[in-house]
């Protein structure tokens, strides 16, 4: 009886950290977006630059209403999950060529160092031009991004599998194939999922730079277009989606890692 | 009656730094339902005799035979191999562990269901095929270990220090049971280990090793009363201390 009161008093403690935790997260948004607001109604800040969240909600209930944001939203949305589940595809193909032979991963060792620390935007132009100004080289730029990164880390961890599980594998004598699907692949799971998560983040750079540079359609344009015209409560507004959009696709990777992960 | 033949296997480990030779020399011969045990110090080659008894890598020269066929490249050999750990796919519910190698020898389609759950029943375990590896204790796991093996009715048992990592108390009672599982199911066996008691209680014969290289150096028959006997009664035994006496001084005599 007295443990479960001990329980119920532990379990309590941990609710009530987890309301103060979400208190102090609310209360941070409601400051930036209360001290945004009253900076530029201020004129702490240039509200022609920094615009205000009163102008920046205005605009989007403007664009909303009218029915013009939601397909570029759409359109670079598209693009972006495109990239980011190529990128990642891509990469683990890759990186599972490579594992299959030992060979052809020592001669592309410094092939694949020298391509990572390319900035690979700056491929941007020669795509646009290869591939014409349109969906498919923006959907490449947000691949090609992350996809040699992601080689990189999960080749590594296919290649830190410990060479026992491989022991049992082989007495059983599995085929290099079956090796891959029982023990090499399922291990490296949790690392998929965290080059996911990275690679979120990764694909958003590489879409908005392709729109930048494409300007026709997407946020990325509506960034580059009120840049231009100098009205950056379009800028702002298209920030503040990427940012919701941006979460929402993590907390989508979050939801299938828990999914696939069931040994955690 | 001779299951098992190792006849002039040589084996070289190369590196940048030199080539050095790990075993020399080995000629032995097991008969069928034998248990025997490697032992010696640690550098003398027997986890890598193992290694080549199964087939995993091929020796610099020599051969091992089993049943007149060559071990190595061999696919319709079945060996069963057990290691230090368990090496459960924590990723697979036990019974997806226990099928596993039944799964990849036959056919990968089939149901294996009844065959977990009446191996899991012959190693000591309650039901617990749903049940992922962390939810079970180091000894269970292990017993699942040799459940995993049994399953594919291995011609004969490679046993890799299997209870080292164990507590002594899951220890005894292991030995016990591959020990019984084996002599039921009259199997051969072939045990590493650093436990010289170990050795003594589970083994018909011990053969041990002398390092770099790796050489046979002496090999002690296992009375008759000691083999009779289940590992937890051998060491009980007044034998089984006069025979530990006689293999230590040996061991002793080689470090």
């Amino acid at each position: 009886m007295n443990n479960q009161k001990l329980h119920e008093q532990f379990l309590q403690s941990l609710r009530k950290e987890k309301k103060w935790v979400r208190f102090y997260q609310i209360l941070i948004l409601i400051a930036f977006f209360g001290l945004w607001e009253l900076a530029s109604h201020l004129r702490w800040i240039d509200p022609l630059i920094f615009s205000s969240p009163t102008k920046v909600i205005n605009l989007l209930i403007d664009k909303i209403s009218d029915g013009s944001i939601l397909a570029h939203i759409s359109y670079t949305l598209f693009e972006t999950v495109l990239g980011f589940i190529l990128g990642t595809l891509v990469g683990t193909i890759l990186a599972a060529i490579l594992w299959w032979s030992p060979f052809l991963s020592k001669v592309l060792d410094p092939y694949l160092v020298i391509l990572n620390s390319m900035p690979k935007v700056a491929l941007g132009p020669i795509l646009i031009v290869a591939m014409g100004p349109g969906m498919s080289s923006i959907i490449t730029m947000g691949a090609i991004i992350s996809v040699i990164i992601s080689t990189i880390v999960i080749y590594t961890s296919f290649r830190n599998m410990d060479a026992n599980y491989l022991k049992v594998l082989q007495t059983f004598n599995a085929t290099r194939y079956q090796m891959f699907k029982e023990a090499i692949l399922p291990s490296s799971f949790p690392t998929i999922i965290s080059t996911l998560k990275v690679n979120v983040g990764l694909s958003w750079v590489g879409v908005i730079v392709g729109e930048f540079l494409v300007s026709s359609k997407g946020l990325g344009y509506l960034i580059i277009y009120g840049f231009q015209i100098f009205n950056f409560n379009l800028v702002l507004m298209s920030l503040l989606i990427i940012a919701v959009f941006a979460t929402i696709m993590y907390q989508l990777v979050e939801l299938l890692e828990r999914k696939l992960i069931k040994s955690e | 009656m001779t299951f098992l033949t190792v006849s002039n296997v040589h084996h070289t480990y190369f590196s940048k730094e030199a080539a050095s030779s790990a075993l020399q020399d080995i000629n032995l011969t097991i008969d069928k339902g034998e248990f025997v045990s490697f032992i010696g110090p640690s550098g003398c080659g027997k986890t890598t005799l193992l290694s080549i008894i199964a087939g995993l890598f091929k020796p610099t020269s020599g051969t091992v035979k089993i049943e007149n066929k060559s071990v190595f490249g061999n696919k319709n050999l079945s060996i069963g191999y057990m290691l230090q750990q368990d090496y459960l796919f924590p990723w697979k519910t036990i019974e997806e562990n226990i099928t596993l190698g039944l799964k990849l020898l036959n056919d990968e389609k089939k149901s294996y269901e009844n065959v977990a759950s009446s191996l899991l029943r012959d190693v000591g375990l309650p039901p617990v095929e749903k049940k992922y590896p962390r939810e079970l204790s180091g000894g269970m796991r292990q017993r699942v270990a040799l459940a995993r093996t049994l399953a594919v009715d291995p011609k004969i048992l490679l046993l890799d220090e299997p209870f080292s990592a164990l507590d002594y108390q899951s220890k005894l009672k292991l030995e016990d049971l591959v020990s019984n599982k084996l002599k039921e199911y009259g199997k051969t066996a072939i045990l590493v280990t650093h436990d010289l008691g170990e050795a003594i209680a589970m083994s018909d014969r011990i053969i041990l090793f002398s390092a770099r290289p790796g050489r046979v150096h002496q090999i002690f028959d296992v009375p008759e009363e000691l083999k009779v006997l289940t590992p937890f009664e051998a060491r009980a035994h007044p034998v089984y201390s006069s025979l530990f006496q006689i293999i230590w001084k040996e061991l002793e005599s080689l470090e």
